[in-house]
């Protein structure tokens, strides 16, 4: 069977929400080898409604999303959940496990729930996340959950992802400083307090709207801050209300379609720097014109800003440049 | 576009006993063979064992199984994995099963048992060396 048969066949399984097509298709786009079907399904994207959860390690992120996807299906939205885990940085392996908090939810056809590893990238998320996002939207999904490393540090890269960003706290990690660092109260959107079952919780919610009351208004949204005991499905009926009410604000103000277009320019980016990148890897291993440039820049006979520039092919290839070093 | 490809080991553990160290000690393993390997925790039924594996792509289904209810809960697996056309899946079963019934569960499908003990290399080279190529 030649590649486009095989790809059309898969696609019409998907567009028949075939879901074994769906998970074949999530593994193509995770594998950055679905270009052609992610064009093929763009018509299609733009529809769901994108939460993403975010907080440290062990706060309770896969526990909340396993009560938020079954309060969601409640309410007749379907679901699809991604849960990045961070991948080993010695062998590349994983092991993901976000998966052992939901597993009342996995017989539900209703909802689709995928682990992927972060592969080795920063930022709280996989390279392709976005990718397997719009997989899920074409699908159909009405909301998709995205449920990041949980790191704990400078997971600031859901914001550009999501159309709700729910940030997670506990009492008793006094990790306050840092999280103003990492630029974390700026992403949220919604701040909750889960584990409220242990003491502290309050004050744990006064510091954060506390230091909301510090910080700007985003598009006229006040972020809110909610308590839950996510192990028992407290409060979150009132995060689900709190989410919805906050995509209704998106949706009122405009601020989901700038949200949506930021979001598609922010795409075409990261795919020109990552093919330009790879194609420059190719031509090296090829050698050639490009690679002439590159051993110039490693010699020190061209400055790397003016490498760029030829690699990029804003100015001709000429004789070096005057200015540039002789090589050291 | 880059393009890279990581095997994926789905690790269930159905059946009513709570002990998932061996589970846990081959999840491992596998990861630091290289592999991306899903964790689904215990006491699964095999209707969510076989969501998992379908959700999840999975290019191996690893039971690891102690309770001695292999002689139904295995076979069920099988079933429903041919009922929801993942039969392209290599199946291995790992945990305390005896002699007799291995040849059994191979005739149903699964393609290696590994007792209490294998060495996790070996188990990660068979699982490199018979997942099917995309
Ligand atoms: N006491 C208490 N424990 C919780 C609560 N929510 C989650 N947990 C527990 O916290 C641990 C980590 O939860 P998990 O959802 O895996 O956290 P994640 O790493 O952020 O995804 C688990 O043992 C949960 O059972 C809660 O509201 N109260
Ligand atoms: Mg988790």
């Amino acid at each position: 069977m030649t590649p486009a048969r095989s790809d059309d066949e898969l696609l019409a399984r998907f567009r028949n929400e075939d879901r074994s097509a769906l998970a074949r298709l999530l593994s193509l786009a995770e594998n950055g080898r679905a270009a052609d079907l992610l064009d093929r399904i763009d018509g299609l994207t733009g529809r769901a409604h994108v939460i993403g959860v975010t907080g440290s390690a062990g706060v309770g992120k896969s526990t909340l999303v396993d009560r938020l996807a079954a309060a969601l299906r409640k309410r007749n939205r379907t679901v699809g959940v991604v849960c990045v885990d961070p991948s080993s940085p010695f062998t590349g392996g994983a092991v993901l496990g976000d998966r052992v908090r939901m597993s009342g939810l996995s017989v539900d056809p209703g909802i689709f729930i995928r682990s992927m590893s972060s592969r080795g990238a920063p930022g709280g998320l996989a390279r392709t996340t976005g990718d397997l996002i719009r997989v899920l939207d074409a699908f159909g999904k009405g909301v998709v959950i995205v449920e990041t490393v949980g790191v704990g540090q400078g997971e600031v890269e859901i914001a550009g992802m999501a159309d709700t960003v729910v940030v997670l706290e506990v009492p008793g990690l006094g990790d306050f400083i840092q999280a103003i660092k990492a630029g974390i109260l700026e992403i949220g959107d919604l701040f909750v307090v889960n584990k409220a079952d242990r003491p502290g919780a309050d004050e744990v919610r006064g510091h954060i709207e506390g230091m909301l009351e510090m910080s700007n208004d985003r598009s006229g949204w006040r972020p809110r801050v909610l308590t839950t005991v996510a192990s028992q499905g407290q409060g979150i009926a009132e995060l689900v209300d709190a989410i919805e009410s906050h995509h209704e604000h998106l949706c009122r103000s405009g601020s989901l379609e700038t949200r949506r277009r930021d979001r598609r320019e922010a795409e075409l980016r990261r795919i020109v720097q990552t093919e330009f990148l790879a194609r420059l890897d190719g031509e090296l291993a090829r050698g050639g014109e490009f690679a002439g440039v590159v051993a110039r820049v490693r010699e020190g006979r061209l400055s790397p800003h003016r490498g760029a520039e030829l690699l990029l092919g804003a100015r001709r290839p000429g004789p070096d440049t005057a200015g540039s070093r002789a090589p050291t | 576009m880059i393009s890279a490809q990581k095997i994926r080991v789905l690790i269930a553990k159905p059946g009513l006993d709570g002990h998932d160290r061996g589970a846990k000690v081959v999840a491992r393993a596998m990861r630091d063979a290289g592999m991306e390997v899903i964790y689904t925790g215990i006491r699964q039924t095999p209707k969510q064992i076989v969501e998992a594996t379908l959700q999840e792509d999975a290019d191996c289904l690893a039971i690891s199984i102690l309770s001695g209810a292999h002689g139904t809960l295995i076979p069920d697996i099988l079933r429903q994995l041919r009922e929801a056309k993942l039969d392209d899946v290599l199946v291995l079963a790992g945990g305390i099963i005896p002699a007799e019934d291995v040849s059994a569960l191979k005739a149903e499908g699964v393609r290696e048992v590994f007792g209490p003990g294998t060495d996790t290399r070996h188990v990660a080279e068979f699982i490199r060396e018979n997942v099917r190529k995309a």
